[in-house]
């Protein structure tokens, strides 16, 4: 089983020399820490920055510069700044390659939803709807069932959408999927120490198995 | 063209009960600490806010909150803040969700003298609903109008007398398109100078889309996140 920065090593992998890649809160945070420095990768954050950095050494903390979750930041060489509005036009009109963010369920037809749990308190959506409507390619980073045990790769989402159709690729604890176009889960790698019987009862969506399974090598 | 005026209450000075504002910033960066401070000091009422966020319990927008000045906020994201939570769940506040970049190109939109944008941001959501949709080359999107607002409340980091702007960093964020889309844009700046002083090729919002400017004081800046790594 994986856990959180193995998910993230995991999509690192994702990424190609040249990207442009938004990373979400949460686990897709964690995946810079894995990008090769090999790689020429320029981070995207959607409050208005191009080449987003570490975070800065203790002291030298700027409040004009955070990234999209809030935090303190740098900003790396041939960095750029703009505003709001550009910032999503870059995303919707796709020059950004590569969206990784967490959900709280997942369809079997690359629907999402991440941002609204009926009677609990919402907190709005931020820029995940325009992310998720616009970007080329989406890899999703979440646990593979819920705190009540319930899978969150489904036939259908039962909260409220944040996008439908967009979802391309999911990785969990426990594999990796593809989301086929024509509908339903494929199976590409599982996590080291799981069975496959063990991602098919936690998948309640439709779950295509084909061959030999590998192990997802971090 | 000197659009100087003394302060924050000056500036503010005819913004009534009711009124719908547009406050630039994202989270705690880039606001207009000033102008807000003089909105809770005048204590005008039943605003509408457009603001991508609502502050915290102690600063930002939520100091408004807490004297119950907003009947409404438009925002994309809500959260960390308690008094909001307890206004809306009692039902004294409204709140439009919208999404960030919706938020964002509905202000442009304005600026830009155009009345309505399409996007694919909440397609197949509940944010469609009652909004029309249309198809282009085979891809649906949802008319989003522009934003109207009586004023516009920005922060930037230079400003000229003659209102040209020029923003820092990430605290750009909504400040550029909330400016030119308010009937009346505030603009309170880190440093004011005179015509000349800022490099014409370095301006972010030309003058034209400013009515008022001035230069303001006590800077918080507070930040909602450190996040630091150690030196190795």
């Amino acid at each position: 089983m994986l856990d959180k920065q193995g998910i993230a090593k995991r999509i690192a992998k994702e990424i190609k020399d040249g990207y442009y890649v938004n990373l979400g809160i949460g686990i897709p945070t964690l995946v810079a820490n894995y990008i090769p420095e090999t790689m020429d990768v320029v981070l995207q954050s959607e409050n208005g920055l191009l080449g987003m950095g570490p975070f800065p050494f203790e002291g030298e903390e700027d409040p004009d510069l955070i990234n999209a979750g809030k935090q303190t930041i740098t900003m790396l060489p041939g960095s750029a700044t703009f505003d709001s509005a550009m910032s999503f036009g870059m995303i919707r009109a796709r020059k950004v390659n590569l969206t990784i963010l967490g959900a709280m369920e997942v369809s079997e037809n690359g629907d999402i939803a991440n941002w609204k749990i009926p009677g609990k308190m919402v907190k709005g959506m931020g820029g995940a709807m325009d992310l998720v409507a616009s970007a080329e390619n989406i890899i999703v980073a979440m646990q593979h069932v819920n705190k009540a045990g319930e899978s969150k790769l489904l036939p259908n989402c039962t909260l409220p959408l944040t996008g439908v159709h967009c979802v391309k690729k999911i990785v969990t604890e426990l594999g990796v999927f593809d989301v086929l176009p024509q509908g339903g889960f494929k199976l590409l790698e599982r996590a080291p120490g799981v069975s496959v019987e063990e991602i098919i009862n936690a998948t309640a969506g439709k779950l295509l198995v084909e061959g030999e399974i590998p192990e997802i090598l971090i | 063209m000197n659009k100087v005026v003394s302060g924050a209450d000056e500036a503010i000075r005819d913004i009534e009960d009711g009124m719908t504002l547009m406050l630039g910033g994202f989270g705690m960066c880039g606001l207009p600490e000033n102008c807000i401070a003089a909105l809770v000091k005048k204590g005008v009422k039943q605003l509408t806010c457009i603001s991508n966020n609502a502050g915290v319990d102690d600063f930002g927008i939520g100091l408004m909150l807490k004297q119950r000045q907003v009947k409404k906020m438009i925002s994309s994201y809500v959260g960390e803040n308690a008094e909001f939570e307890r206004q809306l769940l009692s039902g004294e506040l409204e709140v439009d969700l919208i999404p960030q970049g919706t938020l964002a190109t509905r202000c442009m939109a304005a600026g830009y003298g155009m009345p309505a944008i399409f996007t694919p941001a909440g397609v197949g959501t509940e944010v469609a609903i009652g909004k029309e949709v249309r198809n282009f080359n085979g891809k649906d999107y949802l008319m989003e109008m522009a934003f109207d607002a009586d004023f516009a409340i920005v922060k930037a980091w230079k400003g000229d007398t003659m209102g040209n702007l020029i923003y820092k960093s990430t605290a750009r964020n909504f400040n550029p398109v909330m400016a030119m889309a308010g009937k009346i844009t505030i603009a309170e700046v880190e440093e004011l100078v005179e015509p000349g002083e800022l490099d014409p090729d370095h301006i972010h919002t030309p003058g034209i889309y400013v009515h008022r400017i001035f230069k303001g004081v006590n800077y918080e800046k507070r930040i909602e996140q450190r996040t630091v790594r150690k030196k190795e």
